[in-house]
């Protein structure tokens, strides 16, 4: 069982800078992969954990090569072989499951000619068998009907099945070594889960090694036997996947570990200050100093080595790790927010809203109404209280940015009303509405690469806001981006910096910034944190309580993520297909009795803790539209009561928290059966 | 699919029947009529009468519009002013003659295009790359009318190997035509071999660059089968809308070269009817090489829907 198969012996990874310099992007890492075992590779972006996987296939990104080091599998060193060797490796002895399947299959070959390749390269079968192992493996990866899958094009699939495809083709050549490259980041937080257990239960079944890279400590959590932890390039820890998480003696990732919002507990995470610094920045010194609140004077000069920690069989890179040793009990703590003290009055009501995308028909058209049977979203009524944050949950495809963006405007509504201030009714065309009705609600987008304007330093983007809504300009108009920048925490000196300059948690305060800047009554967060690293992430979920209770903000939040929801919020909505299933303060929400689809999402969160495993109660299936009648969770309830599910649109039902749930099953059954 | 095919020959419709239309307009509006410019300086009097009797010109614009469409909608162009010949016996070897000579050009360089641009995207900064891009780059930027008189001045007059200009009738035959062909065709090539192959080349060089290049050499594809499998089908597709293009562009006549090299295709047939007023061959023309560019391109697009499954399928799906 202990023997090694893969070995990497002092690996440094570079490239040469614009002078001509060698700067290395993974640097002195050494470590063993034994059979059988399951290693998770954890670190935030930029941290060289995808650089790292690929080397251990041999394979080195353009622009970059290999300083010194070698990459030993089977004591054969796979930087030195010609790629005619290493084609014989790569499929057959290590295999590589990508991190998004959808741009990883080649779009115009069909899956199971895919697969076939995977089969001719490295078996010796033949026609008719190659077709019965491409059932079989497909089957064995739990896709639906085999047969015809196989005849499938890549984009026919739902993202959970096409990372399934994934990962037959990875074993079409019955690997010694499987690498996983985040290979779940961007599913569905089910169909997550889901993938997860397949994983777990495919490394049991074939005694493969597993080397699993992500950046989301749960989803390492649940399938690691040792984890090994990565900073700026280097091993800062690595040991037994328990002890890591447990009891993390290296202070980045102790940090880490309480930047994770988790489930079972209110109040936001803490966050850690800096960030990452960038590859070839540090020239002595420990490479986590900056961010570091153990370092002493000896950090800034000494690097330090990794030591090998007997009682805890563990390798740490610190000089102070023994600090750190009785910290551990106060892992579990987070930062409780002032609660709001929301006068209640209303400030947006959404009444019977419904939306809808299909295609309006041609007299339609002329008569400017939407006619559409079936909305992809319909239904909701929501009142959001002045100064309160409410946020809107659900999978891909639940409706939720869809919602925000006809609050926004941007997207027409079918039906009903949405108020603002007074039970004055906004127009659901964009156009229409009032200068200052535009300024009082704001929009942060999810990805700021993409929201910011490249060409624009900060302080033209800060500056159109102002001079938009308030005609600022001159000395008044510096005067106003520099407080903005002191709000978002960030320098006068950032003004005349380019978004390219910026690092992702900067771009997203400043587009923070952009929209505080109008003085908004409302802000729309879409997804404003999933694009960012978890401790960047939680730096800006602090920014923004902050934010809201200095100025008295209403947030819409929407996100996938029902932890970061449980951190922010104050009111959840649950949404499935379009249609509302739960609504209430959340820390009833996140209780039970709950609506079945909201115990479906609770039970696939996964928190960073080895104990503490998922719990798989609905199948994954991909719902393309809403049904025409009855519950909308119809299709994959694991609690359907009957026909009555299927004809009828159950009732709202308040529980005694004050939370109200949509479903046929009574309420206080629902409760006794979730206990 | 049917339905879209349809739905796009309708449009093509649509769009020659406003093509026709700003042309005929366009002609109505310009001073002077058929009879002014044929008769020249005797458009007077008694003379000037007759000619717009026996051209119909004295009928309403509308009736003749209409008479005029419903000609060429069967097929006949009517008359040609300038040699009183039948506009069909006009077009006809001019046709023939830039079909030829496009398709020469086209079966040499579409091909060596799309060769050009892999290699170049293969050993993208290195040797290779370096001199083909140098070339094409060179040859890209250089207007037609000087790189073909360069081609007269070196190939025909300095070494003497081939005629300058075409002096052959423009009803000549194929092979009459083979031979005088061969500097236009370099011509031509030149200019749109480069397009294309810088077009291919950054086509691939995107393609290598995808996820699902790198999944193929981790999954141990060897190097060429990978390229031909996985590369080449997704990065050619994108192509076939230029490479359409540039035959619309090519049957169109490529009026500087044809002119350059005296050769007898509708490009200068273009310049001719212009220069002499001849306004029922313009309008012909105009007729002609509008259906040129729909019909090509509604061929490229239903290649592009056909060999895209992505496309396909979502075809189908609605």
């Amino acid at each position: 069982m202990n023997k090694i198969i893969e070995s990497i012996k002092n690996l440094s990874i570079g490239f040469n800078s614009q002078k001509g310099k060698k700067i290395s992007i993974l640097r002195n890492v050494s470590t063993n992969i034994k059979k059988g075992e399951t290693v998770g590779i954890v670190g935030e972006s930029g941290s060289g954990k995808s650089t790292l996987a690929l080397a251990m296939m041999g394979y080195i990104k353009q622009g970059l090569f290999p300083l010194k080091g070698e990459c030993l599998f089977k004591s054969e060193d796979l930087l030195k072989m010609s790629s005619r060797q290493l084609e014989k490796i790569r499929g057959r002895k290590i295999a590589m499951i990508p991190q998004n399947a959808g741009q990883a299959l080649t779009p115009n070959l069909k899956i199971g000619y895919q697969i076939d390749e995977a089969l001719r390269l490295h078996t010796d079968l033949n026609k008719t068998e190659r077709d019965k192992k491409i059932s079989e493996l497909l089957n064995k990866v739990r896709l639906p009907s085999p047969e015809t899958m196989a005849f499938r094009y890549p984009h026919e699939l739902s993202g959970g099945q096409q990372q399934r495809v994934a990962v037959a083709m990875a074993l079409a050549g019955k690997p010694d070594l499987l690498l996983l490259d985040e290979p779940t980041t961007g599913l569905d937080v089910t169909t997550q889960a889901h993938v997860l257990e397949l994983l777990r239960f495919i490394a049991k079944d074939t005694g493969t090694s597993m080397i699993y890279v992500s950046h989301d400590l749960g989803a390492i959590a649940q399938v690691s036997d040792r984890i090994v932890v990565m900073y700026a390039g280097e091993i800062v820890l690595e040991g037994p996947a328990r002890k890591i998480l447990k009891e993390p003696i290296h202070p980045y990732t102790y940090g880490l570990l309480k930047s994770i919002p988790k489930l079972s507990l209110a109040g936001l995470p803490a966050s850690m200050p800096g960030s990452q610094p960038q590859p070839g920045s540090i020239s002595e010194g420990c490479s986590f100093y900056d961010r570091c609140n153990l370092a002493t004077d000896h950090c800034k000069k000494n690097s330090p080595d990794l030591e090998y920690i007997k009682e805890l069989d563990t390798n740490v890179r610190c000089f102070n790790h023994k600090e750190l040793i009785n910290q551990n009990n106060n892992l579990q703590t987070s930062i409780t927010k002032k609660s709001n003290n929301s006068e209640a009055i209303e400030v947006l009501k959404l009444k019977d809203v419904s939306i809808s995308y299909a295609k309006q028909k041609f007299f339609d058209q002329l008569l400017n109404k939407i006619s559409d049977q079936n909305p992809t979203v319909k239904d909701i009524n929501i009142d959001i209280k002045k100064g309160e944050t409410i946020a809107l949950v659900g999978e891909s495809g639940s409706g939720k940015s869809t919602i925000l963006k006809s609050i926004a405007g941007l997207l027409k509504t079918k039906d009903g009303q949405i108020k603002f201030e007074n039970d004055r009714i906004l127009s659901s065309d964009l156009k229409m509405r009032n200068p200052n009705d535009l300024r009082a609600i704001q929009l942060i987008f999810q990805n700021p690469d993409e929201s910011l304007n490249p060409n624009h330093t900060v302080e033209q983007i800060l500056s159109q806001p102002l001079k938009l809504y308030f005609n600022l300009s001159g000395e008044e108009l510096k005067k106003n981006i520099i407080d903005l920048l002191k709000k978002v925490r960030l320098g006068e000196f950032y003004m005349s910096r380019y978004p390219r300059q910026l690092s992702g948690g900067e771009k997203q305060r400043v587009a923070v910034a952009r929209a505080f800047a109008a003085k908004p009554d409302i802000i729309l967060c879409d997804e404003v944190t999933s694009a960012l690293d978890v401790s960047v992430q939680a730096a800006v979920l602090n920014l923004l309580q902050q934010l809201k209770e200095d100025l008295g903000t209403t947030y819409v939040f929407v996100s996938h993520d029902l932890a970061v929801v449980r951190a922010i919020s104050d009111r959840v909505a649950v949404l499935y297909q379009g249609r509302l299933c739960e609504i209430g303060p959340s820390q009833n929400v996140y209780k039970f009795p709950s609506h079945p689809y909201t115990e479906v999402l609770l039970g696939a969160v996964l928190e960073p803790d080895p104990d503490i495993k998922p719990k798989l109660v609905a199948e994954d299936i991909v719902e393309e539209k809403p049904p025409e009648k009855g519950c909308s969770f119809q299709g994959r309830c694991p609690r359907k009561i009957g026909d009555i599910c299927n004809t009828e649109v159950p009732p709202w039902q308040i529980g005694e928290n004050g939370n109200a749930i949509r479903c046929h099953i009574n309420i206080d059954e629902l409760a006794n059966s979730q206990q | 699919m049917l339905l879209l095919i349809l739905k796009r020959i309708g449009l093509g419709l649509i769009t020659l029947f406003i093509v026709s239309l700003i042309t005929f307009v366009g002609v109505e509006v310009l001073p002077g009529d058929a009879c002014t410019t044929y008769l020249e300086r005797e458009a007077y009097g008694a003379a000037l009468d007759a000619c717009i009797k026996r051209l119909g010109l004295d009928v309403p614009a509308y009736e003749r519009y209409l008479d005029w469409a419903s000609n060429v909608a069967r097929g006949d162009f009517g008359y040609s002013l300038s040699g009183e010949m039948p506009i069909n016996e006009v077009l006809g070897p001019r046709v023939k003659n830039s079909l030829v000579l496009a398709s020469v050009s086209i079966l040499i360089g579409i091909p060596l295009a799309i060769v050009l641009g892999i290699i170049t995207a293969l050993w993208r900064d290195k040797l290779p790359d370096i001199m083909i891009s140098t070339i094409t780059i060179f040859s890209m930027t250089i207007p037609e009318f000087i790189s073909a008189t360069l081609l007269i001045l070196i190939v025909a007059i300095w070494l003497g190997w081939l005629p300058g200009i075409v002096i052959i009738p423009s009803d000549a035959t194929f092979y009459e035509l083979l031979s005088n062909i061969i500097l236009p065709v370099v011509a031509i090539s030149m200019i749109m071999t480069a397009h294309m192959a810088r077009m291919v080349r950054s086509s691939v060089i995107q393609v290598m660059a995808s996820d699902y290049v790198q999944m193929a050499i981790l999954k141990g594809v060897p190097y060429w089968k990978m390229v031909f499998r996985h590369v080449l089908p997704n990065a050619l597709l994108p192509a076939i809308n230029v490479v359409a293009l540039t035959i619309a562009w090519l049957l169109g006549g490529v009026v500087v070269t044809e002119v350059v090299f005296n050769y007898p295709g509708l490009g200068r047939l273009v310049i001719e009817s212009i220069s002499n007023r001849d306004l029922p061959v313009v309008q012909a023309l105009a007729i002609i090489l509008a259906s040129i560019y729909v019909g090509i391109n509604l061929i490229a697009d239903l290649m592009t829907l056909m060999l895209n499954p992505r496309l396909k399928s979502l075809q189908i799906r609605k």
